[in-house]
């Protein structure tokens, strides 16, 4: 069974607690000025969102089959088996491929820097693996991010939708874009007003399919098109081969039609 | 050996200069303080200019072999040996491109290591570094020659048959590669660059810029050289050319109109712009003009053709890579002046080690020294490279 985190718009106060355990979780120095940056970036994974008297939080979705995970050519980003799409970074030789690949842009880099490395949120794997929750989900005070089964939390939401179903959008953000993520989002406004993409957009398709569309064809490729190749090779060179011999066995006849 | 300062070597010193300072700014100060890179652009011109249009470039070396060695068209066989080394000259140069990029080149090799076999940007890397290899073995032939070793080359040429089906078969794979890196962004690349043909496109404009980019380089270093221009060698590859420009063209159309798109180019938009320009450079212009057969017959017209086939499809690499994502970022990115610097660098290292090897290995054929009559129509356009050629070697 695979975790994930369910984060209900509807009850976030937007006090970015959040923000502030995932800093401490991550190592990462949280300030006031970091508490007043509204963009996600290598020092923020992160973010409470403000417009008007709501709030919405953006993180990595951590989809199931993920675009960057896929992208990577040494695969330093992978999702685990528990739900979390993870970073190696000495793998990393830093090319951003996943970057450009992901539909929620949610890997940053760290430019500034002369070693640098992708970061995103990693979902806390370490918590998971000591049977934690995610620090965020832990220090919500209203349960608005909420850490438990995929399955459960798809259940939990949907109840709520139909509960109170003038206080939703009605939908789960994350069940089938791109395929589903582990990160499920439910709220009385779009997404998308928050920078999310649009789920029209972005499809129900995994993301890898598009390439890997291509990418399986490759096994196959790689013998047929060197045996074509390989076979022009031969009939143009044997051509020339044949023209070569007959040229001589008609100099050769030529020569003893005349000694005859 | 005294040098001289001709304004086109001042030109080159300025040119490394500045490339050696933004050099170490890359490396002294991290991507950040050297580009204009960012989460939301985090390919930028690097990526666009000397990733894209580098390899792509450097396709005359696989086109040229393909036919010579392949079809067994013998007329061909003058321009093979430039066209190896230009591409051998290109694909190192992709890797100097490269090591700049990287935000940790010194882990490139960590590509042979760990291998993600789902990846396009790995089946590119592996295909790109077994190439440069084959590049390289076709190109050693000319160093062995020079130095007048035999036995070597009867080794190399035993291998050839092998070399050339490897070559052509890694540059069909990593030359459409390149286009399939971007399928996995389609909600994020315009959907006039967007398409699931795009693997095709990269091939297929691969294939025509290998052309035009060899009639451009015999072009120059026969004026640069002042040695006789085979005109007999330009006339076919400028046929060649019209066909696999007319391929292309075909191929966009067929994409834009099976997508329902066919109305929607011709709307102006920020977008349509940069397309006009692309097709424009790319399929009209050069398309009419060898349409001609006064055009297709005269060194003039198939230089000035090709070159601005060239221009038009270097427009579509970047178009593909920057403009393409400019709408859905929301803003515009303009490379730093230290990025093109870079490139720039790149570039002059390439006329440079180009005019070096033809000085001192046997890449044209002896003899045939003829100081040839181009029309000074196009000698502005030559003007660019042509100096850096002529003397760059002294």
């Amino acid at each position: 069974m695979s975790k994930a985190i369910l984060y209900d718009a509807t009850i976030c106060i937007g006090c970015k607690q959040c923000e502030v355990a995932c800093a401490q979780q991550n190592n990462l120095t949280y300030n006031d000025s970091v508490a007043a940056e509204s963009v996600q970036s290598a020092h923020k994974y992160t973010v409470v969102l403000t417009k008007e008297d709501k709030f919405m939080r953006r993180l990595c979705m951590h989809c199931n089959q993920p675009a960057c995970a896929s992208a990577c050519p040494v695969g330093a980003l992978h999702k685990t088996k528990v739900g979390p799409v993870v970073y190696d970074v000495w793998k990393c030789i830093g090319c951003r491929y996943c970057m450009v690949a992901c539909p929620f842009n949610q890997p940053k880099y760290e430019w500034g820097s002369l070693n640098p490395r992708v970061r995103k949120c990693i979902m806390c794997p370490d918590r998971i693996a000591a049977g934690k929750q995610t620090a965020c989900a832990e220090i919500c005070p209203t349960g608005a991010t909420k850490f438990g089964e995929r399955d459960d939390l798809i259940n939990e939401a949907r109840q709520r939708i139909r509960e109170n179903p003038g206080n939703y959008v009605p939908r789960i953000y994350g069940l089938n874009e791109v395929g589903g993520t582990s990160v499920l989002i439910i709220s009385s406004a779009n997404v998308e007003e928050y920078g999310y993409p649009a789920s029209a957009k972005i499809g129900d398709t995994p993301v890898p399919e598009y390439t890997g569309r291509v990418m399986e064809k490759v096994p196959d490729f790689i013998p047929v098109w060197s045996l074509v190749l390989g076979g022009i090779y031969w009939i143009s060179h044997r051509r020339d081969e044949v023209a070569a011999a007959e040229a001589e066995e008609r100099a050769q006849e030529k020569k003893n039609g005349r000694a005859q | 050996m005294k040098i001289k300062l001709t304004f086109w070597r001042a030109v080159f010193v300025v040119v490394m200069v500045l490339g050696l300072y933004s050099t170490y700014v890359r490396y002294a100060h991290g991507l950040g303080a050297v580009t204009n890179m960012s989460d939301q652009f985090p390919w930028g011109f690097w990526i666009g200019f000397d990733c894209l249009c580098g390899v792509m470039l450097a396709a005359g070396g696989f086109c040229i072999v393909g036919a010579v060695y392949l079809f067994n068209v013998e007329s061909l066989h003058s321009v093979v040996r430039p066209a190896v080394l230009t591409a051998f000259l290109g694909y190192l140069l992709f890797i100097v491109g490269l090591l700049f990029d990287l935000g940790r080149p010194w882990f490139i090799w960590h590509q042979l290591i760990y291998m993600n076999p789902h990846s396009v940007m790995f089946e590119v890397g592996m295909c790109v570094m077994t190439y440069t290899t084959v590049l390289f073995f076709e190109f050693l032939p000319n160093v062995f020659e020079r130095f007048n070793l035999k036995r070597p080359i009867k080794w190399i040429k035993r291998f050839y048959p092998v070399l050339i089906v490897l070559g052509i078969l890694l540059s069909t794979l990593h030359q459409s590669s390149l286009g399939s890196l971007y399928l996995i962004m389609p909600s994020k690349l315009h959907p006039f660059w967007y398409s699931p043909a795009l693997p095709f496109f990269f091939f297929g404009s691969a294939v025509a810029v290998g052309l035009a980019m060899t009639i451009f380089e015999s072009t120059q270093s026969a004026k640069a050289m002042g040695r006789h221009l085979e005109i007999e060698v330009l006339v076919q590859l400028g046929g060649a050319l019209l066909v696999a420009l007319w391929v292309n063209a075909l191929l966009r159309l067929e994409d834009y109109w099976r997508r329902d798109m066919l109305l929607q180019i011709f709307k102006p938009s920020y977008e349509a712009y940069f397309l006009w320009l692309e097709l424009l450079f790319s399929f009209v212009i050069p398309i009419t003009m060898l349409s001609f057969k006064k055009v297709r017959l005269s060194p003039q017209g198939l230089y000035l053709a090709s070159v601005i086939s060239l221009f038009g499809f270097i427009t579509n690499r970047l178009n593909v890579s920057l403009i393409g994502f400019e709408t859905y970022v929301g803003h515009h990115y303009v490379p730093k002046w230290t990025e093109f610097s870079v490139t720039l660098m790149i570039i002059a290292m390439g006329f440079f080690l180009f005019a070096v090897a033809v000085k001192y290995l046997p890449i044209f054929p002896p003899g045939r020294e003829l100081a040839v009559n181009l029309s000074p129509g196009t000698e502005a356009s030559h003007a660019m490279a042509a100096p850096v050629l002529t003397h760059a070697g002294d």
